[in-house]
């Protein structure tokens, strides 16, 4: 039965997303009924929602193999699908677009960074990690270099990184489910783990991947359909993302026009938190080489740390199917990321171009507050404007608009029927679900392979491993949605800090494990508690008014860390005994596709 | 040289072709990104944005497929490949 779902796999998601643009279609014949707003976006998310738990509870399983790596059968396009909506999160699909709107050419460091993480990763990591045949990262780094010290500490690099990354998309989840069914965000956030843990409890990695592909649907359309919508809409061109050059250049001619008019502090004090205004070029180069660089940097090497990332992986059939499957992942997330600064353009154009209908610079302010849509997202706290300078009239600089509103508001802004926002409130859910279940995932996984199983009570039978993963599963998601409720960090940050978390602590250990035999135990501890302690101290620093060194920030202290991490490893391993004749034995069985894994198939 | 030893250096070769590739892409652009803005790029966007947005992303994803064969080629050469059923 098994090998025929695998088989099928084309046609029954074929199948779901004919009925998903069924819904879709479903929908806005109800709202051309007379379907409330409110009762659209309840119906998009308890849908798709139900839909998630529905395949969560189909893939329940009570094996190991299936539980932790899916059986390893998943196909590598599959994979690919899953991955791309493990890897885009809440941060990707909401803030994205919003951030390019706002920053330009900076911020669009993040899009070369998390694209190009995955070269590194099909070139160093990947296909050697599967040919281990770990079930977890931590896994891999233990057996490599030996030790439950060297394996505890890749269990706490991993927790440090997963759970800051996690607590993010908790919030995510919770910021759409509250707005999408209208209730406050403290419950909302428990009613996304909820949804959460219905994915992945039952069926493990199996559901968690099964969920995944269909979350991909639902996340791509969403993103997709409005971008190609509404560029059409406004006459921009029929495929916006070869089309847009006029618009881009328009903007820099508007830009011209009408100047980045500073505002006084006085005034900003004004505007609600979390508002920003236009200040910076739309496609002019903003930043220095080493700012962008550092932060592209940072993030690739981040990319190719990430636990929830790499186990994903560690599901294909094959090792040649897992290099492939890096190259389907990347483009399924190409096709989102190409699309962000498309939105972000056509976005900005809309509302600041007065040839357009729907501009408002230059309209008076009794025009632009009597626009509904205006009113409806001033209210939801994500627009504001002032007339600082007393004139009547809306200039550039007295618009101020949240980073989520790019994605969320555009479509009413274009004029797209409510149904669109409704599937955009689902793509958003879907994101942030698909992240939030491979986070919490990872580290349970981590725990209860890692350290329950492995150190403290290797003799575990199979059907109390898997209780422990799945308590475990659901104290961390508690833990994360807690601390999410608490709203301490924007959902943005706390992505960025993953990544710098995850490369201080374990980009060197893992990469030099495959690649230096001569890297031993002794060098990767200190390489991954010294990297991990380096970025942290860096990031306490700099947050506590430190000055900072060679233009490294808060954003960009993975490079700090991870540079520790990698003079540590090498001095710390040269200082010791190089590793024993089995060690190396298994370094060059494992750089070799054929033969039988390291670890066995169930271990 | 062991047949091992020799696939193994294939497969560095290869490795640092794909990286300095991604070097290119990555970090090399971006080196002279206010130089290279000034000039009109593919589909009429200024070129180091061209790059940001689309051009970096879709190499990174054509690099990755090419890699993968190359490496796939190296293994078949030194009879490293999996059997499909394995």
């Amino acid at each position: 039965m098994k090998g025929n779902f695998i088989d099928n796999l084309p046609k029954v998601y074929g199948i779901y997303t004919g009925g998903f643009i069924g819904f879709i279609i479903i929908m806005a014949i109800a709202e051309q009924m007379g379907m409330t707003a409110k009762a659209i976006g309840i119906a998009f998310v308890a849908f798709t929602v139900f839909i998630y738990a529905l395949i969560g509870w189909l893939s329940r399983t009570a094996q190991a193999d299936a539980y932790y790596v899916a059986g390893r059968q998943v196909p590598t396009v599959f994979n690919g699908m899953a991955t791309a909506a493990d890897w885009m999160s809440g941060a990707s699909f909401v803030a994205m677009a919003g951030g390019i709107y706002f920053k330009g050419y900076g911020y669009m460091a993040l899009l070369v960074g998390w694209t190009g993480g995955y070269v590194l990763v099909a070139s160093l990591l990947a296909p050697y990690l599967r040919k281990f045949g770990c079930y977890t990262v931590p896994d891999f780094i233990g057996t490599r270099y030996g030790g439950n010290l060297a394996r505890f500490s890749a269990v706490v690099v991993l927790t440090v990184a997963s759970f800051t990354y996690v607590t993010a998309q908790i919030n995510a989840t919770g910021t759409i489910a509250s707005v999408a069914l209208d209730i406050p965000f403290q419950y909302a956030v428990y009613v996304g783990l909820i949804s959460i843990l219905l994915c992945s409890m039952l069926g493990g990695m199996r559901g968690v991947t099964w969920t995944q592909v269909a979350q991909y649907i639902v996340l791509i359309i969403a993103y997709l359909l409005p971008v190609f919508w509404i560029s059409n809409k406004m006459g921009a061109g029929f495929f916006p993302h070869f089309m847009l050059a006029d618009e881009v250049a328009r903007i820099g001619e508007l830009e011209q026009q009408f100047g980045f008019v500073k505002n006084a502090a006085a005034d900003l004090k004004s505007v609600p938190k979390g508002l920003a205004g236009i200040t910076k070029a739309h496609s002019a180069v903003n930043a220095t080489p080493w700012a962008f660089i550092s932060l592209a940097l940072a993030m690739m090497m981040g990319t190719a740390s990430l636990p929830h990332v790499m186990m994903r992986y560690f599901t294909t059939p094959s090792v040649k199917a897992a290099r492939k499957s890096v190259g389907w992942s990347l483009f399924f997330i190409f096709l989102l990321y190409s699309s962000a600064p498309m939105l972000a353009t056509l976005s900005k154009l809309s509302l600041i171009d007065p040839n357009l209908p729907t501009g408002i610079i230059g309209k008076t302010f009794a025009e632009v507050e009597a626009i509904d849509w205006y009113q409806n997202w001033n209210q939801a706290n994500l627009m504001f404007i002032s007339d600082f300078n007393g004139n009547g009239t809306l200039e550039l600089n007295e618009f101020f608009m949240g980073g989520k509103a790019v994605v969320l508001a555009t479509p009413e802004i274009a004029g797209l029927p409510y149904v669109i926002s409704g599937l955009v409130a689902a793509g958003g859910m879907a994101a942030a679900m698909s992240t939030a279940d491979g986070l919490i995932l990872a580290i349970a996984n981590a725990i209860s392979h890692d350290v329950y199983y492995k150190i403290i009570d290797p003799k575990a039978e199979t059907a109390k491993r898997l209780l422990v993963a799945r308590v475990l599963l659901v104290i961390i998601g508690f833990a994360g949605a807690t601390i999410a409720a608490m709203e301490i960090q924007g959902i943005l940050g706390s992505v960025i800090w993953a990544f710098d978390f995850a490369m201080s602590g374990l980009f060197f250990p893992l990469v030099l494990g495959v690649w230096w035999k001569r890297a031993n135990r002794q060098g990767a501890i200190a390489g991954m508690l010294g990297g991990l302690i380096a970025g942290a101290w860096y990031l306490v620093w700099v947050r506590t008014g430190g000055s900072g060194f060679l233009g490294i920030t808060q954003l960009t202290f993975g490079i700090f860390g991870s540079a520790v991490s990698l003079v540590l490893m090498v001095v710390v391993s040269l200082m010791t005994a190089e590793p024993d004749k089995a060690t190396q034995k298994m370094v060059d069985d494992v750089r070799v596709p054929s033969g039988k894994s390291i670890l066995g198939k169930s271990h | 040289m062991s047949n091992q030893q020799k696939h193994w250096e294939k497969t560095r070769g290869l490795l640092f072709i794909t990286l300095a590739i991604w070097f290119v892409f990555s970090i090399g652009i971006f080196l002279f990104g206010a130089e290279m803005n000034e000039v009109t790029g593919p589909f009429g966007y200024p070129w180091t944005y061209w790059f940001t947005c689309q051009g970096s992303l879709g190499a990174f994803v054509i690099l990755i497929f090419w890699f993968a064969n190359r490496q796939e080629k190296i293994d078949e050469e030194f009879g490293f490949s999996e059997r499909e059923d394995e």
